[in-house]
């Protein structure tokens, strides 16, 4: 590299190389800006296994996530004092449900909105949200993580960030998980595209 | 994330600034000429300031303490760094390339915050990400003025150490 000229036109070249492979790297080839994008993007591309942790339902029943390998599962996480996205979440829920052949229900797929609030959320508080939207305990359970580390955990495996907002309440990261027969989470999607999302399930079973 | 974006990183950057300025100015020189001259700087700072605008990076270095090294490291060393050193070499044309592509990215990620109907970023809450947009805006408006205002009055170069030697003022 003997004129400075040709030293600047080769460093550039490699900073705009180096550069350009960073944002690739970054964002997993252009396709993944937002925290939220890039956790789908990798679940599909590698399913993620997901902690065995305790769990209470709305009848104080307690059980673990393992319980239910071997069948499809569809997650989501809510608070039962949401008024807002997590209503919207329960009625979809519903539909999902009533998407999927009734001989499949509780047999090969079943359904758990798991609580972030367990200080709040007792069993008494998840049975109400449950029969606002016909969730019977048994093919869809609503369920809180007494264990906290437990739940830091659990939350951690699924990728949701839960913050507390200005009115007492929480903003988190919503979306449908479904958890194969393997016990690994393989697909999140968008909370708009609960049809898909159970065509995705049928296809599975 | 206004405090995150909008004090933090930048007082980042201004420490590799500073830290640039108070090398001797021929050290900074042979520097200069080492890597290449200023061009290279510039696009290494451009790289790694766009790279800190990512919703997505901005969420790592919340949830990833290696994230965080990485924007701790680089916003010194790979933005303001690299600018100072560039800086008293880059021709009008050069700086006005660097300010008008500061503030136009400034001014649409923050138009961006604005509008976005999802919240870009988990670990913000939705009405932090409005204001840190607004905020951008402002801010890019003001930068655009200020630097307007040099160009009546200081010929747009912009902030300049003149320094001893009197090298340091000379363009390239």
């Amino acid at each position: 590299m003997r004129s400075p000229v040709k030293r600047g036109v080769i460093v550039t070249s490699l900073v705009v190389l180096l550069g350009t492979g960073v944002f690739w790297w970054g964002t997993d080839g252009f396709t993944a800006l937002t925290a939220e994008t890039a956790r789908r993007v990798e679940i599909l591309r590698s399913p993620r296994p997901v902690p065995n942790v305790t769990l209470e339902d709305q009848d104080g029943n307690i059980f673990k996530l393992q319980d239910y390998q071997g069948k499809l599962l569809a997650v989501d996480f809510i608070f039962t004092r949401c008024t807002t996205l997590c209503r919207s979440m329960g009625m979809i829920f519903k539909q999902i449900r009533d998407l999927i052949p009734e001989k499949s229900l509780g047999r090969d797929f079943m359904l758990i909105s798991i609580s972030f609030d367990p200080d709040h959320d007792d069993p008494a508080s998840l049975k109400k949200y449950g029969q606002a939207y016909g969730a019977d305990g048994e093919i869809w359970r609503i369920a809180r993580v007494p264990d906290k580390a437990e739940l830091k955990a659990l939350l951690e495996a699924f990728g949701i960030i839960v913050i507390p907002d200005e009115f007492g309440g929480f903003e988190h990261n919503t979306a449908l998980h479904l958890v194969g027969r393997d016990g690994k989470l393989r697909l999140i999607s968008d909370i708009d595209k609960a049809v898909p999302f159970a065509e995705e399930v049928v296809a599975l079973l | 994330m206004s405090s995150h974006m909008l004090v933090q990183m930048p007082l980042l950057a201004v420490i590799g600034i500073v830290a640039c300025r108070m090398l001797p100015v021929r050290l900074q020189d042979s520097i200069l000429v080492k890597v290449g001259g200023s061009v290279p700087c510039v696009m290494v700072a451009l790289f790694a300031s766009s790279y800190w605008m990512l919703p997505r990076a901005l969420d790592a270095a919340l949830n990833d303490p290696l994230a965080e090294l990485a924007k701790f490291l680089s916003l010194p060393l790979l933005v303001g760094f690299p600018l100072v050193l560039a800086w008293r070499r880059l021709t009008l044309i050069g700086r006005g390339f660097v300010w008008t592509n500061f503030i136009s990215m400034l001014a649409v990620l923050g138009w961006l915050y604005i509008v976005a109907p999802v919240r870009v970023c988990n670990s913000y809450l939705v009405n932090d990400q409005e204001s840190a947009g607004w905020y951008m805006v402002i801010i890019s408006v003001l930068i655009f003025l200020w630097w307007l205002g040099t160009l009546m009055v200081g010929g747009g170069m912009g902030p300049d150490k003149h320094d001893s030697s009197g090298s340091g003022t000379t363009l390239a």
